[in-house]
């Protein structure tokens, strides 16, 4: 075991990916300076060919990306921040996401889309989004959420395997996290749930650096004696249904936790399938914490607010056991 | 260079075109009767472009095409059976009838899919050119899109990356003069589309798109410059599409009259003026050609009677294909 951080994660799953597989390959903006640390020695190892920049054109190098991985190679594109994958959204949904499906199983896109959710650091509306659930609705794509540095790199791994693509979600708040990295190779399947707590009074459903917020907030729940039971999806799509609703039915009780806006958050998603699903083993209405339906500010004394905390979990959890 | 090539090629060519007319105007009546549901956009005039540039690949070079592309895959040697069922929304289609006219794919003969999506393709083709580079192997690819697409970003992006990376790539613009009903004279303020690769270091080249040997010429050096490591080049087809926009779409719009149509179809039409040419000064005889007429017509005939025979999908297939390894939905 070595104690690595969330960084360090996704580098090492990238170098262990393109030492095992000579398809794999890393294409994206200023990748050759290796920004976060997420390239480190990747280029030295590896070569230019296989660790490629390329111009600030998102929509060029997603499309490029499927064209090269319909005829044979897997890359994986690094988007830096979130909203930059906004330019490239036509070639991920008309290309990347249907590809497979309009020509009728031919061929698929074995692509790779990471991108960093960097928030609450005071960068304004058009660098603060966490947009997964944008690309949720969407059938086709396979979208991974790490909520630590050990679900980075098996899942990560996993994504470069896959034979469709995959977006990676990788919250900022998580860089510099550490998790005990077993020394033997691991991959973590997609669509199976972790239970990162489990509890018996209310189910609390919670993505990515939200895990941590649900843990600290049980912490607190149960010296007031409210067990909690805290689900990870690890993965939106696939969505581990099975998983939730199990939970919700033993519990009784839902509340989902997911720093996307409101509106159509995955956090809606898993309520409305408890709702429709789990009803009559419910004990009360579900609950959403969300970020609010507005645009992320400047200023630090507007946006602080706004995010899911650890209180609003805790407040959450209150108003359903009440 | 031109009257050296084979007459067997000659023959392929105008075989292609003819296969290229024959189905579309059958396309075009069976949409008009029902049989192909959805629209339904016809290459009637631009045989010559699109053959031309097919028939200076090889079998195994990618393609990637547009909404207007049923010629493409048959430019390149697919088969018509499984294009015609798709355009009738049959099981035996190219795509298993989720795709249909905007959409077919043959990727036995390297057409890697056409996309509706107008400029979509561009970076694709780019990208296909990337993986065949990076696993060694010396095919190419080459790119349809209209001229309509060439004001895409994804045109700029496409084209731009390509030449950085010194991608085999030929992008071929098939200027028809017109997007939908908007003449390219007022959305680009350059002589040519082809101008515009000065813009990204790479060659551009104008040709006539009726002329198929003008443009096989023009495309096969093309070709030869992307094997040969040296880039992509931008070639821009002067054509003309006969028919509207998309069937049923367009008749009554004043963009365009029916004189120009007429004499388009009169004096520019590439099947007639290839005929008159290898007939004349390339010995080849009519009889050769008449014969290759009534050989392509048995074949869409019998491709229009393998649709019309073959299943319609099961409505369970729409969940399939959406993912590789899983249904559409979870567990």
């Amino acid at each position: 075991m070595a104690s690595k951080t969330f960084l360090e994660a996704i580098r090492d799953a990238q170098y262990e990916e393109m030492k095992r597989d000579d398809s794999v390959f890393i294409m994206g903006e200023d990748v050759e300076s290796n920004m976060f640390g997420t390239f480190s020695g990747l280029k030295e190892e590896f070569g230019a060919d296989r660790v490629r920049n390329t111009p600030i054109a998102e929509a060029g190098m997603t499309g490029v990306a499927v064209g090269a991985a319909m005829v044979g190679m897997r890359p994986v594109v690094d988007y830096t921040m979130a909203p930059f994958l906004y330019p490239a959204f036509d070639q991920i949904i008309s290309m990347a996401s249907k590809t497979r499906y309009l020509y009728g199983g031919q061929g698929g896109v074995p692509v790779v889309l990471r991108a960093n959710m960097i928030y609450g650091n005071a960068n304004a509306a058009q660098h603060s989004d966490r947009p997964y659930s944008m690309f949720m609705n969407m059938p086709g794509l396979n979208i991974i959420v790490p909520s630590n540095a050990y679900e980075m790199k098996g899942l990560l791994k996993t994504a470069i395997r896959n034979n469709d693509p995959v977006l990676s979600f990788e919250d900022v708040a998580l860089w510099s996290s550490k998790s005990e990295i077993p020394d033997e190779e691991y991959t973590i399947p997609f669509g199976i749930a972790d239970i990162k707590r489990e509890g018996e009074d209310v189910t609390i459903f919670a993505i990515g650096a939200m895990v941590n917020l649900a843990l600290a907030a049980a912490e607190q729940l149960a010296k007031e004696g409210i067990s909690c039971e805290i689900i990870d999806p690890r993965t939106v799509a696939p969505l581990d249904r099975a998983t939730i609703l199990t939970s919700a039915r033993k519990t009784g009780r839902f509340v989902a936790v997911d720093s996307s806006f409101e509106m159509c958050s995955a956090a809606s998603e898993v309520c409305a399938l408890v709702a429709e699903q789990a009803f009559w083993d419910l004990r009360g209405p579900v609950k959403r914490v969300c970020t609010p339906n507005t645009h992320i500010p400047y200023s630090p004394s507007m946006e602080k607010q706004l995010y899911p905390t650890v209180e609003k979990v805790i407040d959450a959890v209150r108003s359903v056991m009440a | 260079m031109k009257q050296n090539l084979p007459r067997e090629t000659l023959l392929e060519m105008y075989r292609r075109m003819r296969r290229i007319r024959l189905f579309e105007d059958l396309a075009e009546e069976i949409h008009r009767n029902g049989e192909v549901p959805g629209t339904c956009h016809t290459s009637q005039g631009q045989e010559g472009e699109i053959v031309g540039a097919c028939m200076a690949l090889r079998i195994d070079d990618y393609m990637v095409g547009n909404h207007r592309s049923h010629g493409h895959p048959i430019g390149k040697g697919a088969k018509l059976d499984g294009l015609m069922a798709e355009l009738m929304a049959r099981k035996t289609g190219v795509c298993g009838g989720k795709g249909g006219s905007m959409h077919l794919a043959d990727f036995s003969v390297g057409s890697l899919g056409e996309t509706s999506i107008v400029g979509s393709g561009i970076p694709v083709a780019a990208g296909a050119a990337l993986g065949a580079k990076m696993k060694g192997l010396d095919r190419v690819s080459l790119c349809f899109f209209g001229d309509g697409a060439s004001n895409e970003g994804t045109f700029h992006e496409g084209i731009n990356m390509a030449a950085n990376w010194k991608l085999p790539v030929i992008f071929l613009c098939e200027n028809n003069g017109y997007a939908i009903s908007t003449p390219i004279s007022t959305t680009a303020q350059v002589e040519n589309i082809a101008d515009r690769a000065v813009g990204y270091g790479i060659p551009g080249v104008v040709v006539d798109g009726q002329d198929v040997l003008a443009v096989f010429e023009v495309v096969r050096e093309a070709v030869h410059r992307a094997r040969a490591g040296q880039g992509p080049t931008l070639v821009e087809a002067k054509t003309y599409r006969y028919l509207d926009h998309a069937a049923n779409l367009g008749r009554n719009l004043a963009y365009r009259t029916d004189e120009e149509v007429a004499e388009w179809r009169a004096k520019r039409d590439p099947i007639a003026l290839f005929d008159e040419r290898i007939t004349g000064e390339m010995g080849i005889k009519p009889a050769e050609l008449r014969q290759i007429d009534d050989e392509v017509k048995a074949e869409v005939d019998g491709a229009l009677e393998f649709a019309r025979s073959s299943p319609f999908p099961d409505a369970e297939e729409a969940f399939t294909d959406v993912y590789g390894d899983r249904l559409a939905v979870d567990a």
